[in-house]
């Protein structure tokens, strides 16, 4: 039971996968004008993330390792097309305002870097938790900057209009180059953070936390991946 | 041919597939960090995603529609996207070392790029036929083009700025991208 709580704590807190990881960058950007839009994505990428950890779980060993990769993918690609006629069957409201991002679950490096990274070399029941906290983790992430968002350009929290009457919404939030401004300061405030830690510490540290496609492929992203196992095939 | 001016202009400059759609970020702030790279890495992109909503629409409207699979396609796409780009490696390797040289470092990354799905599934979403999506293959990957080597210009300039340490890296990178999409919503008064 230890271990549950421990991979909740890592997932949500510890290797929080939008604030710490910075993993799975599109849809973070993409489907938080709202906080209603964040919550449904999370916790979309959470049932993916929780059956696909479950079910490479139990085929870790079964799975030959050359092609784990396209294994791997055709699993998490199932268990979204299951999730997303789910979706489309009971909260159609949320399958429309997300739209293309559901199917694009596939290609989020958070899936396939846990499966990579946890659960093929777990057992069934410590990677369902995993997935769970990662999954949390992610909703947190996305659901937090889902709220600036929509507080600052539309007044609101979850449809919820809070802010007093005088407030004149700053549209541009919801808009596209909103995303890129809230995510730009939430890593300016973690990189504050850090330099500051750094110096308590009397180290001089760079202030500049990079995340470019090594970020992704460190945690074995679909392509990186995929090419260094087929590589691996023809070798053999 | 006016639908087809709509789609190349909507394509390409009104919702840009990065600034606007936020497909392919990972590419578009890694590579950017100077022009010859980023236009490498936007060929490279404009060479698969063209191939890539070739085929997939192909196959989508001739095998997936007939037999009323249309379901199974995101796991479909998803396959013969990497089994694709792996494919255009190995030819280009094997027929033409030149273009090898100069897109084959960035090919492996691609299918990294969720805009290669990206593009893919709003081609079956907008009922685009052979030729449509194709073409809106090859003009969402010029926006990409476009955008990313924009970028990388601002951000050779940017070197020589000084900036507060805590914006030093992505947070700078970000706000320019923030406001380039600002400029580019300016395109949506064209269609």
């Amino acid at each position: 039971m230890n271990k549950a709580v421990e991979r909740l704590f890592n997932g949500i807190v510890k290797e929080n996968p939008t604030f710490v990881l910075i993993l799975g960058m599109c849809p973070t950007l993409a489907v938080t004008t709202s906080a209603m839009n964040g919550v449904g994505m999370g916790l979309a990428t959470t049932a993916v993330l929780i059956m696909s950890n479950f079910m490479i779980s139990l085929l870790r060993k079964v799975i030959p390792d050359g092609v784990r990769m396209p294994a791997f993918i055709v699993i998490v690609a199932s268990f979204v097309t299951i999730v997303q006629f789910l979706m489309e069957g009971f909260v159609p409201s949320l399958y429309e305002s997300l739209g293309i991002y559901i199917p694009l679950i596939v290609v989020n490096c958070i899936i396939l870097g846990r499966a990579e990274a946890y659960a093929s070399k777990n057992d069934p029941f410590s990677s369902i938790f995993d997935g769970i906290g990662m999954g949390l983790g992610f909703t947190v992430g996305l659901t937090s900057i889902g709220i600036v968002r929509e507080l600052i350009g539309a007044g609101s929290v979850f449809g919820f209009h809070i802010m007093p009457e005088v407030y004149e919404p700053v549209g541009i939030f919801v808009l596209a180059p909103g995303a890129f401004f809230v995510l730009a300061a939430l890593i300016a405030i973690q990189n504050k953070v850090k330099l500051n830690m750094a110096k308590k510490r009397g180290e001089s540290a760079e202030g500049c936390m990079d995340f470019d496609c090594q970020s992704c492929s460190n945690h074995a992203c679909t392509g990186r991946k995929l090419t260094e196992s087929k590589t691996e095939e023809e070798q053999a | 041919m006016k639908t087809l001016l709509l789609i190349t202009i909507g394509s390409a400059l009104v919702n840009n597939v990065v600034l606007s759609q936020f497909l392919g970020l990972c590419p578009f702030l890694g590579v950017s960090k100077n022009v010859k790279t980023a236009s490498g890495m936007g060929a490279a992109v404009i060479f698969v995603i063209t191939i890539s909503s070739f085929f997939t629409s192909l196959i989508y409207q001739f095998l997936l529609v007939p037999l009323h699979l249309d379901y199974l396609n995101t796991i479909v796409f998803i396959l013969v996207i990497a089994a694709l780009v792996q494919f255009v490696e190995m030819f280009l390797k094997k027929k033409s070392q030149g273009l090898y040289q100069s897109l084959g470092v960035y090919l492996p990354l691609i299918t990294t790029n969720c805009a290669v799905l990206g593009v893919a599934l709003t081609n079956v979403q907008n009922d685009y036929n052979l030729l449509y999506s194709t073409i809106n293959g090859f003009f969402v990957a010029a926006g990409f083009t476009i955008a990313i080597v924009i970028m990388a210009g601002i951000r050779e300039k940017i070197e020589y700025n000084d900036i507060s340490p805590a914006f030093k890296g992505m947070p700078i990178v970000l706000l320019t991208a923030g406001l380039m999409a600002m400029a580019f919503i300016g395109f949506s008064g064209l269609i």
